[in-house]
């Protein structure tokens, strides 16, 4: 990072990569056009634009990009997917919607760097041949659409978007979409049912795969902003070059967002894989508060199965199979797998020894009761289901078998429903379930069962109970 | 319904974004009747409806879908306090109850379908709000359009008084 001066109080940490991040908290950095080019801003869109489009999406597939908004898809492998006789127009989407709890990255390239994300899109875009591509941001980012229209309008200005940009014959607009505070606009299908005007209830794969039918029936390549930015780097690097930053098969770097109970939360850019999660606690996050100890950490976001502090992994190394703990996990793609959670969206949620896990399971359970869209049954009925049984627990109501009914809730989600979200939602209490029973049923009483659970089976107890009037 | 000459200007320039498909433009257009209005009436619905070649219902079921949309006008400071598990240890609900004690807000009215809360004297208006992207630096809120960070509970007077 050589030279390059921080905020007081915001330099990256030692163990930090910064990449993406760069220009973030940066003193004398601003959000103009002209501050960007003035450290070769826009030169790679423009040595792009002298590429053949394939040989662009060459470069990325080489780079082993894999998505960073929450599945982790090969960036390269899904563009590859537009039907290679297709002659509908294609269109790019920037996925801004942000809203996975605990991520909290992709606003501050938002704020501070936008013309990066716009080089990124101009670079995407011509790669997979889009002439119209819309940023879709979240309606809780008022500021952050408003900088990247000011953006968007001094790169036209320049000439880097519209007709013939920088007479490359390539033309490109890009437009600015803001939501409306749900999170189900998150899911790429859901994202483009809601650019049509419509709820944003996500279509079914197959055959709803947006690289073959996306926005308005088109191809349609949904990425999320920390991705579209990557895409820069590597043309500036090369893609083989870019590949040498990370391990094997999780290449290049990462924002990790870190919140919950630590010294130093926030964000840090790091080396995808090059850090335990041990490391990132302690080194970079300053460790837990005085006195505490770890009880557990969600890895990727609140979708994530969440990790228990003492559990014990077998994992893949070489040819090796070796255990391994909580601390020992590099924070990379193919082992968060591997042990049963997922690196999702680099939302890492830290809980020490103070929390109450009903508390927090709670606490997940009713976002996604709010969140859930509704059309599948067992995604509306058993989010809400799961609140209901969580929230009866931490009221004091609570039965020891509501446990087992949670995680019976939850299976009966799991892979029977339109979109993702579904996982999402019963990931949280599945994990919770299974690592933490004993708590959970530690938190109910027996007594509650003989009960009436609510109103209406209050009134027929009572009523059942009555003397019938003569 | 009196739509002023510059909104119509930005409702015309917001429909120009979606060559394709004026539809598109359903969410643009909500947003600047919203901003203007204070919130989207049954004849902003309608308005929308005209200007875009729908059905009046095609614009209602956005409308009752988006959280982000509202059908009542909020107080004069709308509050989104996030309540969500990162914010929500750092004491979201906490700083909740002080902001509805310190600004006159009585929030047990709300319900799924109502979840705003006003403020006898209209000044103010409240609602919970799904993670806001900041989890490290809770708990956060938006005021209108003004984010803040780090608002610990015992905060909450102080954030009032600067709308005011
Ligand atoms: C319920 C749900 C919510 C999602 N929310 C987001 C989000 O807020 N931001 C995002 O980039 N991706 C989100 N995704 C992932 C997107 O569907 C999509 O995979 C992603 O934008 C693709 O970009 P990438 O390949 O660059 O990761 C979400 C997925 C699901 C199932
Ligand atoms: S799984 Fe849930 S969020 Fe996804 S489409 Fe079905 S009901 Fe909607
Ligand atoms: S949990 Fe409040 S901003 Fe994410």
């Amino acid at each position: 990072m050589g030279d390059i001066k921080y905020l007081q109080g915001k330099q990256p940490h030692a163990r930090e990569k910064r990449l993406i991040f760069r220009n973030i908290d940066r003193e004398g950095w601003d959000t103009s056009i002209e501050r960007y080019v003035k450290e070769g801003g826009y030169d790679q869109a423009k040595k792009a634009l002298k590429m053949e489009p394939k040989a662009v999406t060459d470069e990325v597939k080489g780079s082993g990009l894999r998505g960073r908004g929450g599945a982790g898809f090969p960036t390269g492998v899904k563009w590859g997917f537009i039907p290679p006789k297709n002659t509908k127009p294609v269109y790019l989407i920037c996925n801004a919607d942000e809203s996975e709890p605990g991520t909290f990255k992709d606003r501050y390239i938002l704020h501070q760097d936008p013309h990066q994300l716009i080089e990124g899109m101009i670079i995407s875009s011509f790669a997979v041949g889009a002439h119209l591509a819309y940023i879709y941001v979240r309606e809780e980012f008022p500021e952050a659409a408003q900088i990247l229209e000011k953006a968007i309008a001094e790169a036209h200005e320049k000439g880097f978007l519209g007709k013939d940009i920088q007479g490359s014959g390539f033309d490109l607009e890009i437009y600015v979409h803001r939501g409306a505070g749900a999170y189900i606009c998150g899911e790429e299908t859901g994202l483009i049912e809601s650019l049509e005007g419509k709820r944003p209830y996500p279509r079914i794969k197959p055959p709803y795969f947006p690289a073959a039918l996306g926005l308005y029936m088109s191809p349609t390549i949904v990425n999320n902003v920390e991705t579209l930015c990557h895409v820069k780097h590597i043309i500036e690097m090369g893609g083989e070059e870019y590949a040498k930053l990370g391990t094997p098969r999780n290449t290049g770097t990462r924002i990790l967002c870190v919140s919950g109970d630590v010294q130093k939360p926030g964000y840090y850019e790091v080396e995808v894989g090059k850090l335990t999660f041990g490391e990132l606690l302690n080194d970079v996050c300053g460790g837990l508060l005085p006195g505490r100890k770890l009880k557990a950490v969600i890895p990727g976001g609140s979708s994530a199965k969440v990790l228990k502090a003492d559990e014990r992994f077998k994992i893949k190394k070489g040819d090796e199979e070796v255990e391994i703990g909580v601390e020992d996990i590099p924070m990379d793609f193919d082992t968060l797998m591997a042990c049963g959670s997922m690196a999702g969206s680099g939302g890492v949620i830290i809980m020490d020894d103070s929390r109450s896990m009903s508390w927090v399971l709670n606490n997940i359970n009713n976002f996604y009761a709010h969140e859930s869209c509704g059309q599948c049954t067992p995604c509306r009925e058993g989010s809400l289901w799961m609140k209901k049984i969580t929230d009866r627990i931490e009221a004091g109501g609570g039965m020891p078998s509501d446990v087992d009914t949670l995680a019976s809730v939850a299976k009966n989600i799991d892979g029977r429903t339109i979109c993702a979200f579904g996982e999402a939602s019963s990931w949280p209490t599945s994990s919770f379930v299974a690592k933490f029973r004993d708590e959970l049923i530690g938190a109910t009483d027996e007594a509650n069962a003989s009960k009436p659970s609510n109103k209406e089976q209050a009134a027929q107890q009572r009523y059942l109970a009555e003397e019938p009037v003569a | 319904m009196d739509i002023p000459a510059d909104l119509e200007t930005k409702i015309n320039e917001a429909i120009s974004h979606y060559p394709v498909s004026k539809r598109s433009a359903v969410l643009p257009v909500l947003h600047l009747l919203q901003h203007h209005f204070g919130f989207v009436s049954e004849e902003g619905v309608t308005y929308a409806a005209e200007k875009l070649g729908l059905e009046p219902i095609n614009v209602l079921e956005v409308v009752t879908f988006y959280p982000g949309f509202r059908q009542c006008a909020p107080g004069k400071y709308h509050i989104r306090a996030c309540r969500t598990l990162s914010c929500a240890m750092s004491g979201s609900y906490e700083l909740m109850d002080k902001l509805c004690s310190e600004a006159g807000i009585d929030r047990s009215t709300v319900t799924h379908h109502d979840p705003i809360a006003v403020s006898k004297d209209g000044k103010y208006s409240i609602e919970f709000a799904e993670c806001l992207a900041s989890c490290g630096f809770g708990p956060v809120c938006l005021v209108n359009d003004e984010f803040h960070e780090k608002v610990e509970p015992e905060k909450a007077k102080g954030l009032l008084n600067q709308y005011s």
